[in-house]
């Protein structure tokens, strides 16, 4: 139960005499008990009038029921209609009755059922709240309260946020009324337009456009007309550069994901020549990775993906070093047969994971600090966990480029990858280092599913949809060359999401496939060719 | 006499034609003349069945021609093929005529369903039979021509090339998912009822089709075994074995592999041309490159360069599919799986392979 | 020549073997189950093989049906298309099943179609389709678009004042048929057209953000706004997920679905998605003592007490019971009696009502709308009164709203055109 809830309720009461005219004086105990009774039909249309009637109540017990409410905490009994709140303690449920506040022990769940409400119910509860936190003690609760306010442009708000505006002491609150209060005296039409929309000029707020393109068709005065045109053309300019930064934000997210589901395969198709079939399939044991860790621990949502990164490295990788004792050593020197046996492995593994955890999508959750958005302005917002997963992917490349560049393993895998007989002669053991890579590049893909068990399906399908893209990144690159896969995922990202809005999402992957396969006739060995004798 | 020179010092070839030419024989003796109820008597389904995994045979085919002999690994080879079964799927869309649901007489029912007032230019002409036959061979032939051509002269190769032909059937994959190309989006082209005036559901025109795979699929044997006998084919195996040498020495490698790769798709189109009207549907899922993948291994299964081998390898992974899925529903795909990767592991050289050292151990 | 013998004997004997394992016991009647095991379809299609297999045990503890055992045929097309039609010959010729429960999506539909027709045989059809079809053979116990799309939109437009439309969907037939009709309909209810954006997307689409950012901006005109969503499947996660990640709650624009049930909410973590809707026939968490039955059956068939009930299963539930009626009914279980008896036949739903088998091949069903919630269970908030019966044709299209369907002598036609009078598409 948050604090901000907790504290509406209480507002509620307050403000609910001045909110409702029809508010009944000469209510009853057994009034509320009345219509509390009425939540328990079967019957919606019953149950949404007596929550209606509920809202106008002052009984005390009001605040304990909005809350469960909100919060689906609601519940009653089905043998005795008996109405509780529902909670849980030390991983057992509990009930305590509304109307006794008896506390009582819940043996099965399924002897109780919720009490549902509508979308449209919390919608004016949600509007109710952002006026009493108009008045919170928090800066920031009541700047989210006023941009409320204005996003629903109601006119009938004025006084109230007038009055607030004297009282305000915050100069970004006192801003953002200072421009809601003209947006909605602009739509009343009252007062200088002229001054008004000058005071708007620089926010680039929805519903301050919707207000101006109001102002331009309603004014018979040309100044206005010609003030207000101007302005808004010049909001319009401002919201198009936004959406372009967004545009690039999403090219850039996107690239990320594909740069994040491709170098595991850089390293094992690239540096190791070896075409994995099973890559996506190892991907998808990352996601599943995150699933089973949120399984065991539910008490640790919140560190989950962080507790399953190293998990699903180690699950992935001691799979792809699996893969590679038991069928891929064998193979060495017949690349295209690699393809072959790993596509046997795909299928495979992808069975395996339908009779463990069934052909069904598991639920993975989105720790709360990874889920909402960073908005920096009314026109531009970015979503939290995609900035995660492009930092995430930026992070795993230069520790691999790391781990490839700097310490000895890397050292033994370039030896290994451009002269397998000298680098044995020189006493590198080549199958051991074969094994690591391996195991490297399919740890790597493993902590790629754990990424986007944030963003999509964690299902027996995960793997297939990103394995022909990734070949592709990694082809489009340049085999065996990191920068050229991190390069490549990026532009292609950005490529597609550039092309999008005037193609569409079909059209634009499409474009970029068709814009792959004439690039490499132009360029044989993708961006980034290898030089010299690796070349072969 | 021709026959006597292609299929010279080709035991597994000459076996594989006869029991074709047995096979095509019997199969529509026994679905036609044997009484239904004897234990000889085949059943329509099972003849259909068996059309189908002629037509995979000579897809198999063609793909061994450019994999086993020229040494390009195609991974779009299913694009080939989708493209020859589309164009027959038009020709039999258009025989429907007025017996579509709406009774349009012009348009396909997808159209009127688009809200399209009239044919497309690209469906014209293909209410001949000529037409589509012409189309079935040129539009495959035509892509790989194209494609081939930048591919080749620009020397893309190995995986390059590889994951390119992947693009390549990917891309038309989801070009012809889109309901505005005209191709009846997802769904594809179905609903068929005859062709050549010939009802499609009658038993004597699946025997018919049924015949009509295996001549094909004795033709082109035969074409890319005289092929592989030609000058052509012994410069194709070197450019497989060494592209650079050949190179130096001064042919057009460029070349051989075009007219090669042009060809195979042309197999590939006829065989997915014969396809659709035995499994009375084509849609984009063909185009899919798993498919793809799919055909590599059934040549692989059945062994590399021998052209015989990817015939019994596409019939061996079908049959085993049509089996298991019956049989283990739940479990299938650990089979199928298993087998791929006990054939690459085990079986280098496929199961020709394994008729090929038997051969040698009774000479 | 000991080798081509070999290979010889070895083949004729796999086609003696395909075409004489047919011959079936007498004591049985053989029930097809044509589902998707693997694939991208299994996710889906798995649960209603396992429906299926529940109802026919059920069955055999009463006793059978017409005094035999029933014995299911499981195979697995594994979400290719051309192989469903491959599996429903095996089926039908082959095994020669009394009846077929089957098929999810409409191109399988419509791949096994000729084979049910050419063979005379029935297929029963669990999920909600795009109509334009009714076929002799095919029983449609899912939803017709006039029994989920029009009363959700009408839901929205009266209880939540929706004046901005967004019809958001996967790009293959149903969606396009779905949003088509609901085009026609908004504008036939006054909804201009700038009020309606319509976006389609490819099977899978797992990146949204783009689409999600534009229907942010469409919804911040001023004006209420919706989203009617016909998204497939996989594509569901990742749209959701990207609608919670940008802030847009059910309150600000509301999403409505048709292809969201409580089983792909099963795979969501469903927090972030309570308040947005869903259009069925059925939901999990209606209070009915058929369903609590049905409930507890499926969680004591299945081992699993957290598995969900959904829709689909409740399609196949209502066509199983059906088709059983039917064979009673004529005593027999020879397609065309079945195809004879079944019409008009009523059986009990899952929802305390009854549905009832048209002429048209479609059934009767209420319409229920729920939201979710953050058990990823619906709750109920609305539901049309009386039950409403399936349109095969619908009247808001130009090809088809002449088209009728009655399968009864002496029409016996499923598309046949008021206006012409003629009856096409049939192919017998």
């Amino acid at each position: 139960m948050t604090y901000i809830t907790r504290l509406f309720v209480v507002m509620l009461m307050v403000i609910l005499p001045f909110n409702s005219s029809s508010f009944a004086n000469d209510e009853t105990p057994s009034d509320f008990v009345a219509t509390l009774s009425g939540l328990t039909s079967s019957n919606f249309k019953t149950r949404t009038q007596a929550i209606d009637k509920l809202a106008q109540s002052k009984d005390k017990r009001l605040a304990m029921v909005i809350n469960a409410l909100l919060n689906s905490q609601l519940h009653y009994r089905k043998s005795d209609k008996l109405i509780a709140v529902l909670s849980e303690k030390n991983s057992k449920e509990y009930a305590v009755a509304v109307l006794t506040g008896e506390k009582l022990e819940v043996i099965k769940s399924s002897e109780w059922k919720k009490v549902i409400i509508s979308n449209s119910l919390r919608t004016t509860l949600r509007d109710s709240l952002a006026m009493i936190e108009l008045n919170d003690e928090d800066a920031d609760v009541r700047k989210t309260a006023v941009a409320q306010v204005l996003s629903q442009i109601d006119v009938g708000q004025l006084a109230f946020l007038q009055k607030r505006f004297e009282l305000e002491q915050d100069d970004e609150v006192k801003a953002q009324l200072n421009i809601a209060i003209s947006t909605l005296l602009l739509k009343k039409n009252e007062g200088d337009t002229l001054s008004l929309i000058a005071k708007v000029k620089d926010s680039v707020n929805p519903s301050v456009r919707q207000v101006l393109a109001e102002v331009i068709e309603n004014a018979k005065d040309p100044e206005i007309k010609q003030l207000a045109t101007k302005t808004l053309a010049k909001i319009d300019q401002r919201v198009s550069r936004y959406a372009k930064i967004e545009t690039l934000f999403f090219g850039l997210s996107l690239g990320s994901v594909l740069v994040l589901a491709a170098i595991g395969l850089a390293i094992t198709f690239g540096v190791m020549g070896v075409i994995n079939m099973a890559h996506g399939e190892l991907i998808m044991l990352g996601a599943y990775t995150t699933y089973v860790v949120q399984l065991w621990l539910p008490n640790l949502i919140e560190y989950s993906v962080l507790i399953a990164i190293p998990l699903a490295f180690i699950v992935s990788g001691s799979v792809g070093i699996l893969i590679e004792r038991g069928i891929i050593r064998f193979l060495y020197g017949r690349p295209l047969e690699t393809l072959l046996a790993t596509f046997g492995v795909s299928l495979v593994l992808q069975q395996l994971v339908r009779t463990i955890f069934s052909p069904l999508n598991r639920a993975v959750e989105t720790p709360s600090w990874m889920s909402g958005v960073w908005q920096i302005n009314d026109a531009l917002a970015l979503t939290l966990n995609r900035l995660y997963i492009i930092a995430f992917a930026l992070i795993v490349f230069s520790i691999l480029l790391f781990i490839l560049k700097k310490t000895t393993l890397g050292l033994k895998v370039r030896a290994v990858s451009q002269n397998r007989a000298m680098a044995r002669s020189m006493g590198v053991k080549a199958n051991w280092v074969d094994a690591m890579t391996f195991g490297l590049g399919s740890g790597i893909a493993g902590v790629a599913g754990v990424a986007l068990s944030q963003l999509t399906n964690v299902g027996p399908n995960l793997g297939q949809a990103y394995i022909i893209d990734s070949f592709m990144v990694v082809v489009f690159g340049g085999v065996g060359n990191l920068w050229g896969t991190l390069v490549a995922g990026l532009s292609l990202g950005i490529t597609n999401k550039l092309l999008e809005p005037w193609a569409g999402a079909v059209l634009a992957k499409i474009l970029v496939l068709i814009f792959i396969i004439l690039f490499i006739q132009k360029r044989p060995n993708g961006l980034f060719p290898q030089k010299g004798r690796a070349a072969t | 006499m021709f026959l006597k020179k292609i299929l010279k010092d080709d035991r597994g070839g000459q076996v594989f034609l006869t029991i074709l030419l047995v096979v095509s024989i019997l199969v529509p003796l026994s679905n036609l003349l044997v009484p239904e109820g004897s234990t000889f008597h085949l059943s329509t389904y099972t003849v259909t069945l068996l059309g189908k995994y002629l037509t995979y045979a000579l897809l198999a085919i063609a793909v061994d021609l450019v994999w086993g002999i020229l040494g390009i690994l195609s991974l779009g080879h299913g694009a080939f093929f989708a493209l020859g079964g589309y164009a027959m799927g038009m020709y039999l869309m258009r025989q429907i005529g007025d017996r579509g649901v709406y009774g349009n007489p012009e348009l396909p029912d997808f159209m009127v369903f688009l809200n399209w007032s009239e044919l497309p230019w690209f469906w014209q002409g293909f209410d001949q039979f000529w037409f589509a036959a012409v189309m079935v061979v040129l539009i495959p032939g035509l892509l790989a021509f194209v494609f081939g051509w930048l591919a080749f002269r620009s020397r893309v190769t190995g995986v390059y090339l590889s994951i390119m032909t992947q693009a390549l059937t990917y891309a038309l994959m989801l070009a012809f998912f889109r309901n505005e190309l005209g191709f009846g989006g997802n769904n594809g082209l179905t609903d068929f009822k005859d062709i050549l005036g010939f009802s499609l559901q009658s038993d004597a025109t699946r025997v018919g089709l049924f015949i009509a795979s295996a001549v094909a699929l004795a033709f082109g044997y035969l074409s890319c075994r005289a092929i592989v006998q030609s000058k052509l084919g012994r410069v194709a195996i070197a450019v497989r074995d060494s592209e650079d040498r050949l190179r130096f020495i001064g042919y057009r490698v460029e070349n051989v592999k075009l007219w090669i790769f042009t060809f195979s798709a042309i197999l590939a189109g006829i065989a997915g041309a014969l396809y659709v009207p035995q499994v009375a549907i084509i849609n984009p899922g063909e185009f899919s490159p798993l498919l793809s993948i799919e055909m590599v291994i059934w040549v692989a299964i059945g062994g590399r360069s021998t052209l015989y081998g990817a015939v019994i390898g596409a019939i061996l992974v079908n049959f085993s599919k049509t089996y298991f899925t019956g049989a283990f529903p739940e479990i299938w795909l650990y089979a199928l799986g298993g087998l791929f990767i006990f054939a690459t592991m085990f079986l280098p050289r496929g199961v020709a392979g394994l008729f090929k050292k038997n051969e040698a151990a009774q000479a | 020549m000991s080798l081509k013998r070999k290979l010889l004997t070895s083949l004729v004997s796999v086609g003696v073997l395909m075409a004489s394992s047919a011959y079936a016991a007498d004591d049985t009647i053989k029930v097809g189950v044509l589902h998707s095991l693997s694939g991208t379809m299994a996710i889906s299609e798995t649960t209603l093989k396992d429906t299926v297999l529940m109802l026919i045990e059920e069955q055999n503890k009463k006793g059978g049906l017409l005094g035999k055992k029933l014995e299911p045929v499981v195979v697995d097309p594994a979400s290719n298309w051309p192989l469903f039609a491959e599996k429903a010959k095996e089926l039908v010729d082959k095994e020669k099943v009394a009846a077929v429960f089957g098929c999810w999506t409409s191109v399988s539909r419509k791949s096994v179609l000729p084979v049910f027709e050419e063979s005379n045989s029935i297929l029963f059809y669990p999920v909600q389709y795009e109509g334009e079809e009714s076929s002799k053979n095919v029983f449609y116990t899912g939803a017709a678009p006039n029994q989920q799309a029009i009363p959700a939109v009408d839901y929205l437009m009266n209880n939540s004042g929706v004046k901005r439309w967004v019809l958001a969907g996967t790009d293959y037939v149903y969606p396009r048929t779905t949003n088509k009709i609901l085009e026609a309909y908004l504008k036939s209810k006054g909804v201009a057209a700038e009020d309606i954006m319509i976006n389609y997307t490819p099977f899978g689409h797992s990146d949204w953000q783009s689409i999600v950012s534009d229907i942010k901006k469409f919804g911040s005109k001023g004006k209420k706004t919706a989203v009617v969503s016909t998204i497939n499947g996989d594509a569901n996660v990742p749209f959701y997920k990207e609608l919670g990640n940008q802030g847009i709650s059910a309150e600000d624009i509301p999403v409505i679905a048709f292809s969201v049930g409580e089983e792909e909410l099963s795979g969501m973590d469903t927090k972030p998605l309570v308040g947005h809707l869903a259009a069925w026939n059925y939901f999990m968490s209606i209070d009915a003592d058929a369903n609590s039955k049905f409930i507890t059956e499926w969680h004591k068939f299945t081992k699993d007490d957290k598995r969900v009930t959904n829709d689909p299963m409740e399609a196949t539930y209502i066509g199983f019971n059906m088709w059983v009626k039917a064979v009673e009914k004529a005593g027999t279980t020879d397609p065309t009696a079945v195809q004879d008896a079944i019409i008009g036949i009523s059986v009990p739903n899952l929802t305390g009502g009854y549905a009832a088998m048209m002429p048209n091949h479609h059934i009767t069903k209420p319409v229920i709308i729920g939201e979710i919630q953050d058990d990823g269970q619906f709750g109920t908030v609305w539901e049309t009164s009386g039950l409403v019966a399936g349109d095969a044709w619908s009247d808001y299209l130009e090809g088809s709203k002449d088209i009728i369907s009655d399968w009864r002598a002496p029409l016996s036609c499923g598309s046949y055109n008021v206006k012409t009078a003629k009856c096409s598409g049939q192919n017998f």
